[in-house]
């Protein structure tokens, strides 16, 4: 390894501190994430902040982990896709899933059903941003969905099952909300933040 | 017909679970893409891997002095660079005619073909590197305008020459006089590129006894192989490929990118070497869509009849072939469009010059044409004063119908009812001038648009393409199903791109093995023959037919096993649509069981090749059965313009496609919107702009994919004529909603303007 090599620092990530050693000080929160904290559901399709597949909350607040210095985030709560669910589930989908597991969130749940997911590679990051639109507006309409997630690019689906599956996440919610005023729903914290985390940090080979 | 909307509201319900041929099951492998979970080949790691980077070439063209390395090995953590002298195996590779260097040695012929490879600890270390290598060039002429390259006085610029290829379709009688009327008309189509998401992708692992397993994002594992195989000058055995995740295709993985790079590396190092293009890496590292010039001469009847085609067609293959001499051949077939043409006269090339190499996109050489041939419609219409709509239905292709290369259509061809859905659907409600809903106008939350200055259109496209390779090829497909246990484990070397074949393979099992659960076995090319390529819209044919057989392989030999332990003779017993196998039992009772029951644990096994009908080699004139199936839609288009700023704002898709028969109806909604929103991207906002040999935009910033704010409603009908010889009867369907959504567009564009749009993408510029 070269020279530069920075002093090791932590980050707290899904709830989790995480000791990043070895790292250049160069490196964006989003190599970092992928490379030396095993977290790679954030995506690199642009790394320039245009795609919004390698979105993340950082003190809750979205943004493209392409175009955040690791270290500028030592002491912020991080939140990947990876946080957002409830516990492991296997692999590159080899099982025959008719019925979800229960650990996925209503939106992940959602995305799936209604088809939002083709290739898959700009999911995580529409996971995380429908996440973090849903918890500042329970009920946007459809204008506003559309301007929230441009900055999210999905060359598959033409977006029109994400949107029928957000629509059908923002109907089972005031519906939740309708019947059950006191429901919470561990996957889906009304601040859209983790509330589990995935201790698995191995790696696909 | 079939609303597509409708049935896949109804499939929503969760309480449809059966997953069979026709319902909508979620994909096997969405949960693991909605958590982060699926690797994809970007994904991949392993310990004590390194990182390979590529140089590339800043000219158009230029010869190589001199290639010093030395500054790059010197950095601390690099670990390898190699150059064209360290190739032992076949220097040159190419999915039809193997023209294109694995790395440069004498001279470089595009910006971004490849030069050195660097291995090293780090990514930003092998970048680094990379950038130390002053590579000394002595620039030569550049080959950048395709009609210069169709000269035969312009000095080729590779060994094969500058023509690719060149051919004739002529149909009918070639100097058959003009009709009432005739129109005229030169188009242009620009760059676009596939732009999947997921980048090039690969991990190579070397397996200390001179072989290589190469984890990678392609669209054909085996072709791949022996592509990979060849260069590194290894038996194809020693060379193994697995699909990685794979983030898109589009037609951008059919060539190789990475693949013998990676391996090189790992190969040289004996370390797992991993490669990740950046974006504007990867924009410079795949083929693109042929830009393309045309020139166009319809005749017709008073009556609105066709009476003779004549085209000239002429595609920009780049620096290097890739899939331009199939290209080529679909815009010469096709360029007529979906209509009754009794003469039909095409000249049609692709040319070699230092641009982008371009192959294979979604539409492949249908797109282009059809642009120019709806445009062409849509005059003959103006000047006959006959409705769009009309003018298509009287001269609409229909079975038994001879095409212009002198096939007859013996399948199903639904273009009448395609063109009458696309119409019957409802318009949007009319702009709203004084709408404060500024991402509902041109412009959007810009807010640039004046609402009084801001006019509506509507056109009309027809487009259609062949399904599977043509002219002789034979790409088949292989599939094992194993059941064993109630579980159904499908080998099948299908490149899963995110189409949703694993969702059909699941499908087709739960269908034709009732009862048992389908495990979709990851892709390679150690367990199983080739699928051939996840492209030509063919993989649910082809390759969805392999495991059908193989279904029904393992089926009748369940059954056979049924019958003997029951003590039936075989004729007793038979298998129904949803996997049961019924008859009389010995004992004069009822046997009703499903397929997955009656085979209990024992381990049933079928390995079935599953063939389309022969086709062949078009001959000089153009003429030969060179097609398996055809398959058609119809796009109209709404759009509003500010006509100002000549902003467009895409307000209503609507198309009706010929299917076959729908087989999940969420995922082909899917490949509808999808389709959509690429052909939109061409109509109005994606465009590779190319200035003299040199990519100027190859970035998201300012390659502008269509977001999510730019799409308008899409509403679909789909004509379910079962195709004879399809074995689900289903057509392909991801390629016919990117053919013509874009030429509707362009129509709209045209309607609301007055202006004669001629060139895609359409630019702000090209309407004020």
């Amino acid at each position: 390894m070269t020279a530069e090599v920075q002093t090791p620092y932590e980050l707290t990530v899904n709830g989790r501190p995480r000791l990043v050693e070895d790292a250049l000080p160069t490196e964006s929160l989003l190599f970092v994430l992928r490379e030396r904290l095993g977290l790679p559901g954030s995506k690199n399709a642009c790394e320039q902040g245009e795609c919004g597949s390698c979105s993340v909350l950082v003190d809750g607040v979205l943004v493209c982990a392409c175009l955040e210095l690791a270290g500028a985030t030592v002491g912020c709560e991080i939140t990947t896709v990876e946080g957002l669910g409830k516990a492991a589930s296997n692999g590159n989908g080899e099982s025959d899933p008719l019925d979800l597991p229960d650990m996925l969130s209503d939106v992940q749940r959602a995305m799936v059903e209604a088809g939002g997911v083709q290739c898959g590679f700009c999911t995580p990051g529409f996971v995380v941003a429908i996440h973090d639109l849903l918890a500042r507006n329970p009920a946007p309409g459809p204008l506003a969905v559309r301007e929230a997630l441009a900055g999210n690019l999905c060359r598959c689906t033409g977006y029109g099952r994400i949107l029928a599956a957000i629509q059908s996440v923002v109907d089972a919610r005031t519906d939740d909300a309708r019947t059950d005023d006191a429901r919470t729903d561990d996957a889906t914290t009304d601040d859209g933040r983790a509330v589990d985390v995935r201790v698995d940090g191995s790696r696909t080979s | 017909m079939t609303v597509v909307d409708d049935r896949v509201a109804a499939t929503s319900d969760r309480t449809d679970r059966a997953g069979r041929v026709g319902d909508s099951p979620v994909r096997p492998d969405g949960a693991a893409k909605v958590r982060g979970e699926f690797a994809f080949a970007s994904d991949m790691g392993v310990e004590n891997m390194l990182w390979g980077c590529t140089l590339r070439s800043p000219h158009p063209h230029a010869g190589i002095r001199s290639i010093p390395i030395g500054p790059a090995l010197a950095i601390p953590g690099v670990v390898a660079v190699l150059t064209a002298e360290d190739l032992v195996g076949t220097p040159v590779y190419g999915l039809i005619s193997a023209d294109q260097p694995v790395l440069a040695s004498d001279v470089v012929r595009y910006v971004g073909e490849a030069v050195a490879l660097v291995a090293a600890d780090h990514p930003d270390t092998a970048r680094k590197a990379a950038a130390a290598i002053a590579v000394e060039y002595e620039p030569l002429p550049r080959l950048t305008d395709p009609a210069a390259a169709l000269d035969p006085a312009t000095p080729a610029i590779h060994p094969d020459g500058n023509v690719i290829r060149r051919m004739a379709v002529e149909h009918g009688d070639s100097g058959a006089g003009a009709g009432t009327v005739v129109v005229e008309g030169t188009y242009e189509v620009g760059t676009q590129d596939q732009a999947f998401l997921g980048p090039e992708a690969g991990l190579a692992v070397p397996d200390g006894e001179g072989g290589v397993d190469l984890w990678i994002a392609t669209q054909w594992l085996h072709h791949d192989r022996d592509q990979v195989a060849s260069c590194l000058g290894l038996a194809p055995e020693d060379v193994r490929l697995h699909l990685g995740g794979v983030g898109g295709a589009f037609g951008a993985r059919e060539d190789i990118s990475l693949q013998v790079h990676a391996c090189l590396l790992a190969l040289r190092t004996g370390r797992p070497v991993k490669m990740s293009y950046p974006r504007d890496e990867s924009f410079v590292g795949h083929v693109h869509r042929h830009p393309a010039r045309m020139r166009y001469r319809h005749h017709a009847g008073g009556d609105g009849r066709l009476v003779k085609v004549e085209a000239e067609i002429l595609l920009d293959g780049g620096a290097y072939a890739s899939s331009s001499w199939a290209v080529v051949a679909n815009a010469a077939r096709f360029a007529a469009g979906p209509y009754r043409v009794p003469n039909v006269v095409v000249d049609a090339a692709v040319v070699r010059t230092n641009n982008p190499p371009c192959g294979a996109m979604r539409g492949f050489g249908a797109v282009q044409v059809c642009f120019a041939h709806e445009a062409q419609m849509d005059k003959l219409a103006a000047v006959l004063r006959i409705d769009p709509v009309e003018l298509r239905l009287r001269n609409a292709l229909a079975s038994g119908d001879v095409l212009p290369t002198g096939q007859t259509i013996t399948g199903t061809a639904p273009v009448r009812e395609c063109i009458e859905a696309a119409a019957a659907l409802p318009l949007p409600a009319p702009a709203q001038p004084e709408s404060d809903e500024w991402l509902a106008l041109p412009g959007g939350v810009g807010r640039t648009a004046d609402p009084r200055r801001v006019r509506r259109g509507v056109g009309f496209a027809v487009g259609y393409k062949n399904l599977m390779y043509s002219e002789g090829f034979d790409d088949d497909s292989e599939a094992r199903v194993r059941l064993e246990g109630g579980v159904a484990t499908v080998a099948c070397a299908v490149a899963e791109v995110g189409q949703g074949f694993v969702t059909l393979a699941g499908q087709i099992v739960r269908t034709v093995l009732g009862g048992a659960r389908a495990v979709i076995a990851p892709a390679d090319t150690t367990s199983v023959g080739s699928a051939g390529s996840t492209s030509a819209s063919r993989q649910t044919w082809m390759s969805g037919g392999a495991v059908l057989l193989a279904c029904q392989d393992v089926a009748s030999q369940v059954l056979a096993a049924h019958a003997e332990r029951r003590g039936v003779p075989v004729q007793a017993l038979r298998l129904t649509e949803d996997g049961r196998i019924v008859g009389a039992g010995a004992d004069g009772g009822d046997i009703d069981l499903t397929v997955a029951e009656a085979a209990g644990p024992d381990l049933f096994e079928a390995t079935a090749v599953h063939r389309h009908q022969r086709t062949v080699p078009l001959d000089d004139r153009g003429q030969g059965d060179a097609d398996v199936s055809f398959v058609f839609a119809a796009h109209r288009a709404v759009v509003d313009v500010d006509v100002d700023l000549g902003l467009v704002r895409v307000v209503q898709i609507t198309t009706g496609q010929d299917v076959g028969r729908v087989l999940h109806p969420t995922q082909l909604m899917g490949q509808i919107e999808g389709g959509i929103a690429q052909g939109l991207g061409l109509a109005v906002m994606e465009e590779l702009v190319v200035d003299d040999g040199v990519i100027r935009n190859p970035s998201f910033t300012d390659y502008l994919l269509p977001t999510i704010a730019d799409m308008p409603e899409v509403l679909a009908t789909c004509i379910e004529q079962p195709e004879p010889g399809a074995p689900l009867g289903a057509k392909g369907v991801g390629e016919p909603p990117t053919i013509s959504s874009t030429a509707a567009i362009a129509a709209a564009i045209r309607a609301a303007t007055g202006v004669d749009v001629t060139r895609v993408p359409v630019r702000p510029w090209d309407l004020i």
